[in-house]
Order: C-alpha cells, then sequence, then structure tokens
C-alpha cells in the first residue's frame, strides 16, 4: 500500500511548533468551557442528528416549503458541477462581476472560487484566514482555523508581495489591511456566497455562526445571497440549536457561544431596512445520500465541523493539513474521503492511525470515528487485499489457533527475524528489545515443577 | 478464594514474561488463585485492526474456547483487554459467550481496584515516576484513577504527572510499521513530555507503549527506564507461597 511522503511536514521545524501550539492552545481552550452537562449535550446533540438523518427525506422537504414560504428559492444539487452551474449562470443573468464569500469548506469540496474564475467571476474570501490563503494561493490547513499553520510575518509576507502594504505583524494592524481591502470588495460585489452551519426545517432558517462579522455582511449587502450547504445540515427545530451553539462554539474555539449567530430566513420582504433582494439556498447531494445508505457508517453526517478532532488528532498534530488527499482533513476526513470518494481513492487513508481514540472522545455529537476507520480498514481489505498480507494474516490466525506450534514458532521469529520490511520500518525510528531467554509460558512451567 | 485465569498477551509471554510473572505474583499475594491455560495465544487484535476480520474471528473463537468457564479473565494489557471486552461483540455478533465473558474479562489495574478493592499492595519502589495513561485504556476502560492510586501507594515512589499523559505514543500495531515516520514523531514529542517531568521511570500497563517508548528512549540514548505497573507493584513483594 503506498503512503504519502510525509517527511518534508515533519522535517519542517517551523511548522511543527505552529500546528503543535495553535491546536493545543484550542484544546486548552475546549477544556476550559467544557461544562457539568456537556456529556448530556453531546448525547442529546448525537439523538437528535441521528433522528434528522434517518428521517432526513421528511425534514429536507419541510425545510425546502418554509424557505420558499419565505421567498427563498431552494436548488438541489445532485454534484459539485451542478451546484457550480447554477451559481455561474445567475452571476452571469444577473451581470454580477464581484462576489464576496465566507469561508464554508462545502464550496471547498466543490471548488466553487475555481469554477467562478474560470468564467471571469472574482470570488473573494472575506474570512481573514481564508482570504491570506487566497491571496497565497493556497487551501485551508485546518477546517476551522483555515491559515493555523501561518505565523504573523508569514502574514505580512503576503499581504506586503499582494496588497503592496508595508511591514506590520500586529494581529490588530494585519487585519486593519485586510478589512480595508475587503471593504471595497463588499461594496462591488452583486452577490455574496456563504455556507450554512444549520439549516433549520421548521422556521426556513439559514444559522451561520462567526466571529469576524464577514459571514453576516457577505449575506446581507449584496443584492443577492446564495447559501451553500450539505443536506446533512437539517435539523428539525429552531428550539434544538440552543445544544448545536454550545457545542460548536465550545470543541471549535473553547467560546461560550461564537461572536455572531445569524438566523437568516429568505430575501428581504416589503418594509423590511437591510437584507438581499434574493435569497437561493442550495443544498449539495455529492456523495451524502451514498453515506446515507450504509447505517454503520451514516453517523459520519453527524458532523458539526467544529474541528475539534483535529486538535486532539496526534497524527493532524504532526501532519498538519496538507498531507491529506482531500479539502477534509483530520480523522473526520479521515472517515469523510473514503466514503465520499471511494475507499480505492486512497486505501492509505484509514489506516493512517494509532487508533487512540481522542477524536471519539472530544466529537461534540459523538461520532464513533475510530470504530468507523476499523470498518473502513475491513472495506478496504475485502475490496482489495494486499496478497503478501492477506497470505501471512492466513498464517498468523492458523499459528494462533494452535498453542503449540505457536509456543515454538514465536521464539524463533523473535529471535531470527531479519531486519527488512517490518522490523527495518520499526529500527527507522526505535530500538528493539532483546528477546527474553525464556517465554512467560516456559518460566510458569518452570515455577509449576 | 478469587479464582483467576490469567491471560499473558502474545507481547508479554513472548517479549515481557516478567510483566507475567510479576503480575502473578502480586494476584497471589492478594490472595487470588492464579492459573495460566496453556493453549491461549493472542487476542486477535493485529488482524481486527488491520482490517483481517475473517482471520481475528477464528482466533477470538479460539480464545473463547481456551477460557470456557473461567471465573475472572486478568490481561497485563489495556489494550488487549479492549479488544475482548469491547470488540469481540462486534467480530461475533449474537454470540453468547463473549456476551458471558465481557463482565468476566479485566485490565490488570482494574481487577485489583475494583474487583479486589486494593489500592495499596505493599510494595515498595525508590524513584520519582510518571505514568502514561495508554489509549484503551483511557478512552474504551476508563482506567484513570486506579493504576495512579497503586502507585501513589508504593513505598517510596514519587509520582509526577507529565503534561500529556493522555496523548497517545504512538505505537498503535500496525501503523507504527506502516507508518514508521509519523509513529516515530509521535513517541518522540512524548518522550519529550516525558523528560520534562524529570522523572527516572516511566510506568504503564500496556507493554506494546512501553515497547514503543522504551525503543525511543534507547535510540535517544535516554536513562530513563520503563516498566510495567505490574513491575512496579511487584517490586519487594514478597511471593505468596
Ligand atoms: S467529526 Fe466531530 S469533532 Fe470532528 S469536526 Fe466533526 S463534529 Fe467536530
Amino acid at each position: 500500500m503506498k503512503t504519502p511522503d510525509v517527511t518534508a511536514a515533519l522535517g519542517d521545524k517551523k511548522l511543527q511548533l505552529a500546528i503543535y501550539s495553535a491546536t493545543a492552545r484550542l484544546g486548552e481552550r475546549r477544556r476550559e468551557t467544557i461544562t457539568s452537562d456537556h456529556e448530556e449535550l453531546r448525547q442529546y446533540a448525537h439523538d437528535i442528528k441521528k433522528h434528522t438523518l434517518d428521517h432526513l427525506d421528511f425534514y429536507l422537504e419541510q425545510l425546502e416549503r418554509n424557505v420558499e414560504a419565505r421567498g427563498g428559492k431552494v436548488i438541489w444539487a445532485k454534484d459539485g458541477a451542478e451546484a457550480c452551474a447554477f451559481i455561474q449562470n445567475l452571476a452571469r443573468k444577473r451581470g454580477v462581476k464581484v462576489i464576496v464569500k465566507s469561508k464554508s469548506m462545502t464550496t471547498e469540496e466543490i471548488h466553487l472560487n475555481e469554477h467562478l474564475e474560470e468564467v471571469g467571476i472574482e470570488a473573494v474570501e472575506t474570512d481573514l484566514g481564508e482570504y491570506i490563503l487566497q491571496l497565497g494561493g493556497e487551501k485551508p490547513f485546518h477546517i476551522i482555523a483555515p491559515a493555523l499553520h501561518k505565523t504573523k510575518e508569514d502574514v505580512s509576507d503576503i499581504f506586503e508581495k499582494h496588497l503592496h502594504s508595508k511591514r506590520e505583524t500586529s494581529p490588530e494592524g494585519l487585519t486593519k489591511i485586510a478589512r480595508v481591502a475587503l471593504r471595497e470588495k463588499f461594496l462591488e460585489a452583486g452577490m455574496g456566497i456563504t455556507g450554512a452551519n444549520f439549516l433549520v426545517a421548521d422556521s426556513g432558517a439559514i444559522v451561520l455562526v462567526e466571529n469576524e462579522g464577514n459571514a453576516r455582511l457577505s449575506s446581507s449587502a449584496p443584492k443577492i445571497h446564495v447559501a451553500v450547504s450539505g443536506i446533512e445540515k437539517v435539523i428539525p427545530r429552531a428550539q434544538d440549536l440552543g445544544v448545536f451553539l454550545k457545542l460548536l462554539a465550545r470543541s471549535a474555539t473553547g467560546q461560550p457561544l461564537s461572536v455572531y449567530t445569524s438566523f437568516l430566513a429568505g430575501a428581504k420582504r416589503e418594509g423590511e431596512p437591510d437584507g438581499p433582494e434574493e435569497f437561493y439556498l442550495v443544498l449539495l447531494d455529492n456523495g451524502r445520500t451514498r453515506l446515507l445508505a450504509d447505517e454503520s457508517k451514516r453517523q459520519s453526517l453527524y458532523c458539526i465541523r467544529c474541528g475539534a478532532c483535529l486538535n486532539h488528532c496526534p497524527v493532524y498534530r504532526k501532519i498538519g493539513g496538507y498531507n491529506y488527499p482531500w479539502v477534509y482533513s483530520g480523522p473526520i476526513g479521515k472517515i469523510l474521503t473514503p466514503q465520499f470518494m471511494g475507499i480505492e481513492h486512497d486505501p492509505w487513508l484509514p489506516f493512517a492511525s494509532s487508533l487512540c481514540g481522542a477524536c471519539g472522545e472530544v466529537c461534540p455529537v459523538k461520532i464513533e470515528i475510530p470504530r468507523i476507520l476499523l470498518e473502513l480498514r475491513s472495506d478496504k481489505v475485502a475490496n482489495d487485499p494486499d496478497r503478501a498480507e492477506l497470505w501471512s494474516f492466513k498464517v498468523w490466525a492458523w499459528v494462533m489457533r494452535h498453542p503449540k506450534f505457536y509456543a515454538r514458532l514465536a521464539p524463533l521469529a523473535l529471535s531470527a527475524a531479519p531486519p527488512v520490511g517490518p522490523v527495518k520500518k520499526w529500527l527507522s525510528q526505535r530500538d528493539l528489545p532483546v528477546p527474553p531467554a525464556k517465554s512467560f509460558r516456559d518460566l510458569w512451567k518452570e515455577r509449576s515443577k | 478464594m478469587v479464582r483467576v485465569s490469567l491471560f499473558v498477551t502474545c507481547v508479554v509471554d513472548q517479549v515481557f514474561p516478567n510483566v507475567g510473572m510479576a503480575m502473578a505474583k502480586v494476584l497471589e499475594a492478594a490472595g487470588c488463585e492464579v492459573e495460566f491455560r496453556e493453549a491461549q495465544t493472542c487476542c486477535a487484535q493485529p488482524a481486527f485492526n488491520s482490517g483481517y476480520r475473517d482471520q481475528a474471528r477464528t482466533v477470538a473463537e479460539h480464545f473463547l474456547t481456551t477460557f470456557e468457564g473461567a471465573e475472572y479473565i486478568v490481561v497485563p494489557s489495556g489494550s488487549c483487554c479492549s479488544m475482548i471486552s469491547h470488540h469481540f461483540a462486534e467480530l461475533l455478533p449474537g454470540d453468547n459467550r463473549v456476551h458471558d465473558l465481557e463482565p468476566r474479562v479485566f485490565e490488570f489495574s482494574q481487577f485489583l481496584t475494583n474487583v479486589l478493592k486494593v489500592e495499596d499492595v505493599g510494595a515498595s519502589f525508590d524513584g520519582l515516576v510518571t505514568y502514561h495513561d495508554s489509549c484503551h485504556a483511557l478512552r474504551e476502560l476508563k482506567i484513570k484513577d486506579g493504576p495512579r492510586k497503586l502507585l501513589q501507594n508504593v513505598r517510596g515512589l514519587r509520582l509526577v504527572e507529565m503534561d500529556t499523559a493522555e496523548e497517545c505514543c504512538g505505537f498503535g500495531g500496525t501503523f507504527s510499521v506502516k507508518f514508521p515516520e509519523i509513529s516515530g514523531g509521535m513517541v518522540r514529542t512524548k518522550i519529550d513530555a516525558i523528560e520534562r517531568t524529570g522523572a527516572s521511570t516511566v510506568v504503564s500497563i500496556d507493554s506494546s507503549c512501553l515497547m514503543q517508548i522504551q525503543g525511543a528512549l534507547d535510540r535517544a540514548r535516554s536513562k530513563i527506564r520503563t516498566m510495567h505497573l505490574a513491575e512496579v507493584l511487584a517490586n519487594t513483594l514478597k511471593a505468596a507461597e
């Protein structure tokens, strides 16, 4: 099985320090905001997600009715191509040249920016982290802190190069530079595109959670607002939001609540002072219904994209966000990617885990990530076993069922194993213990004599 | 008298036999009648975790046959214990033997503190010790305070916490050889944390983690030693004869 070369990330001291300290800080803050009812909240959220996804068709139809009743329009997109085509056409029809965007992993998933660029539309990211990456031509490194790997100095370099600003390394100064540049774009933009954290079926509302206020502005300043969301983001009732908003803010950034929570319901109605003139909700499938069909792994869709599993993942914290094959990195990426793309796409992915379980422990909606990783490993083996490995496990299993052979063969295997294959790989990092003269079973026999 | 059947795990049997002997000694001193069933081999975890469920299933069945009728099964490994008590059910759904077995399998420290209600075994050990939480013991078996209490009650032993005791050592079974660089990076982070405590010994309840940690300590030419909890508890403890 081919595995990616991660030596560059592991050898980059500056990067290692940046990832380690940023994720530690987020983890620390999370622990500080956890309340004594946290376990109950997690179970409640898990149960709501389970109920909703078990009856997804019902809630999506209810959502559609309620969005349209409020003057919005729902677009069902089978895949990224359909979603992008709709947005391109709409922009073209309305003569939109500039679009402001707030942070959305769903639009990353469908490469919306690239599609818009191809037809000559400028889509500007307005979340500070995303903006920095867009200027530098990079992808999100982390699902909630996209520029987590960038130092203040790195950001200043990028701004100097692309915005011709002066050297500036204070966070406030850097934010100011970005704000000035982005303000122009907000004024120019004919369309705002956002993601959605939650879609509320009983009220037809889109809920956006953020800390910078740019999502609120992107959804209200331009004449047209398009929200792009995976179909799994729906929740049944507005009253359930209390639990989800708490869990999301605490798990993601260790805040009691995020700074801005916007409830957006449709377009501006008569007599209302502000809001967009047109509102569209693009509901994206892009493989989600396939996941839905798999009952034992369906809970992968419960994810509220808080990023806590990344911050607590010892593998993510070593290899960072760019060694994962798709936009979703860390533990959640490890279970989503093979299910969206097919296990054959990157068969190594579910194996790149020590199964330490830290992800499942922190996940606010209690996704059993380690269990799903194990199932995916089994799927990979069923789909495309490595012949040599299969045979060695067959031999191993036979030996393990024959204790007499095991007692004789195991010491031989240990003392005579040549330093190739797994032994060589082990020795590439650490020493091996000296095999003992006698096994436990030998010692026990002697003792009992 | 409490009758205990040892499951010493293949790693302890073949690589760390003294851990198994130490465990037997502590259990006997605590008043247990200890047996070792020779037909035992492995808990099936290597195949299960690698995705080879058919092969794992046959080894799990061998385990069930071997331990039929055992009153308590005590294991010197959180990971192997959890394989049996948490994952056999996934391999053999609906098998009543698994259902019957689950409440009788204990990790060694858990057996001492929860079943025998022993927190002081009367051992002594001279030195500054830090404890590494092994992942499956911590997260699947919820073992956290028990081993620490047992250590704190050892005469002469001073327990110091590392700042990242709950962080994985990077072993992960075949992960350690499928992704050696990542696994190596993880264990180096771990030994940095261990070194910061100033402890001369690092203790855990899983020999596989200790093999990984000791291997990295040796590679870094560190003087710090690893010890299984059973070895510490058996220290200066006379065998109950
Ligand atoms: S899987 Fe859980 S912890 Fe990870 S991002 Fe999703 S909700 Fe957060």
